[in-house]
């Protein structure tokens, strides 16, 4: 068994778990955030994309003792209070999701990528930077929309949370 | 996933010494340990985690000596300011592994370690002449990768930092399993004070290898037009699902003229 201690979405929490224990399940059976999905459980998809310490990685693919003094956010930690962060916001928009199952995976993965890109992104570049999340409504067209719009929101100054974070 | 010990190194030392439980295997980003212990394809007793120790952290470049932490993330060679100076090739193809949440875990030690037939570290490191540290000696890279996952590390060897020669000229171009974004072929060619070398991987039926015919002619003319008619043979490659032997051997030459032509431009 493994002692986890981890701040997730700025709150600290503990908890004694087997030491194969995955931080998706964690997080989803543990702490109850079950905002982070399991799509294929093969590190392909994305569905399960959080920040720990600032980098968007795959929290299937991630043993909780591994993250263990880390620093996580889950979709659950972006909006400040009732007010959506501008990538949700932006999803919400221009309607970037059709079933919703990617959609934290995407937002967790879109917050990291204009982090990583200040000065700007554009279609090629966002298409490119979404290798590792896959949405089988193929519903990419407005999810590529949101992430160029809330890019831009957020350039203009619409700082989010996670944008600190990552 | 079996129940697995785990382990927390706090020094490359204390690992050495945490790889002598049972069955214990090293984890550094874990990228294609842990899918394989989900799909009970690996059962290690204990892992030793080695991913947060600052010894095998980091880019260091002097003058043209580039050395490489071992557990220095995909992300971290291809956002390296200094490393895009000295050796763009090398960042470059970092950028190119797996997808974005990849490259923030998997590590270069990890990468080289697994040996994966289809993997663009080793390509890299056996056409930059690098030399791989570990805990107990230096390796050559020529001498490093021996097969199918498979190297010349020993029981409880540590891989701690490579270290190369950052080459004139060298670019990397692969070719893509459009489903698994795994190299069917890739290419990596350096032109430096030793000469040209060549170094193929995704193809070799017993993993990564240096290309006799494509370095003897970029030795001639280090030019895509040198490798016009060449014909790089079938034998000792992969056939598979994706791609037949004399289709790989095809892609090797079409994948060494553009990096050529990259290298040059």
């Amino acid at each position: 068994m493994s002692d986890v201690s981890l701040t997730v979405n700025g709150k600290r929490v503990s908890g004694s778990v087997e030491d194969r224990t995955l931080l998706v399940h964690f997080l989803r059976e543990n702490l109850g955030l079950t905002g982070t999905h399991v799509g294929c459980d093969t590190s392909q998809c994305g569905t399960c994309v959080v920040h720990v310490d600032g980098r968007a990685v795959k929290s299937c693919t991630m043993l909780a003792a591994q993250a263990s003094g880390s620093t996580i956010v889950t979709i659950e930690g972006l909006a400040n209070g009732a007010e959506l962060h501008p990538v949700q916001a932006a999803f919400k928009e221009h309607h970037g999701l059709q079933c919703g199952f990617c959609t934290p995976g995407m937002i967790m993965a879109a917050t990291d990528m204009i982090a990583r890109h200040p000065q700007g992104l554009d279609e090629a570049t966002v298409r490119a930077e979404l290798d590792g999340n896959i949405c089988r409504c193929t519903g990419y067209h407005n999810i590529v929309k949101a992430i160029l719009a809330a890019s831009q929101a957020m350039s203009k100054g619409a700082k989010g949370k996670a944008k600190q974070a990552a | 996933m079996y129940s697995v010990n785990y382990h927390r190194a706090v020094s490359v030392a204390d690992a050495a010494k945490l790889l002598k439980n049972g069955d214990a295997k090293l984890l550094s980003g874990g990228m294609t340990l842990i899918p394989a212990m989900k799909t009970r394809l690996a059962a290690p007793s204990d892992l030793v985690d080695v991913s947060r120790l600052k010894d095998l952290q980091g880019i260091k470049v002097s003058g043209k000596t580039v050395t490489i932490g071992a557990a220095t993330t995909h992300y971290d060679v291809s956002a390296d300011d200094k490393l895009r100076k000295a050796c763009p090739a090398l960042a470059h193809m970092a950028s190119l592994i797996g997808d974005p949440a990849v490259r923030y875990k998997g590590t270069i030690g990890g990468s080289i370690a697994n040996n994966d037939p289809a993997a663009d570290y080793p390509a890299a490191l056996l056409a930059l002449g690098a030399t791989i540290i570990t805990n107990k000696r230096e390796i050559a890279a020529d001498k490093f990768f021996k097969g199918l996952f498979e190297t010349a590390l020993k029981e409880g060897e540590i891989i701690t930092a490579v270290s190369f020669t950052a080459p004139a000229k060298a670019a990397y171009e692969k070719f893509r399993n459009p489903a698994s974004r795994y190299a069917i072929v890739g290419v990596f060619v350096t032109k430096g004070k030793d000469g040209v070398r060549a170094a193929v991987t995704g193809a070799g039926e017993d993993g990564v290898f240096r290309s006799r015919e494509i370095e003897a002619a970029l030795a001639k003319a280090f030019d895509a037009s040198a490798l016009g008619g060449i014909k790089v043979p079938a034998k000792g490659l992969m056939s598979d699902i994706h791609a037949s032997a004399d289709y790989r051997a095809n892609l090797i030459a079409v994948m060494a003229k553009r990096a050529v032509a990259a290298a040059n431009a």
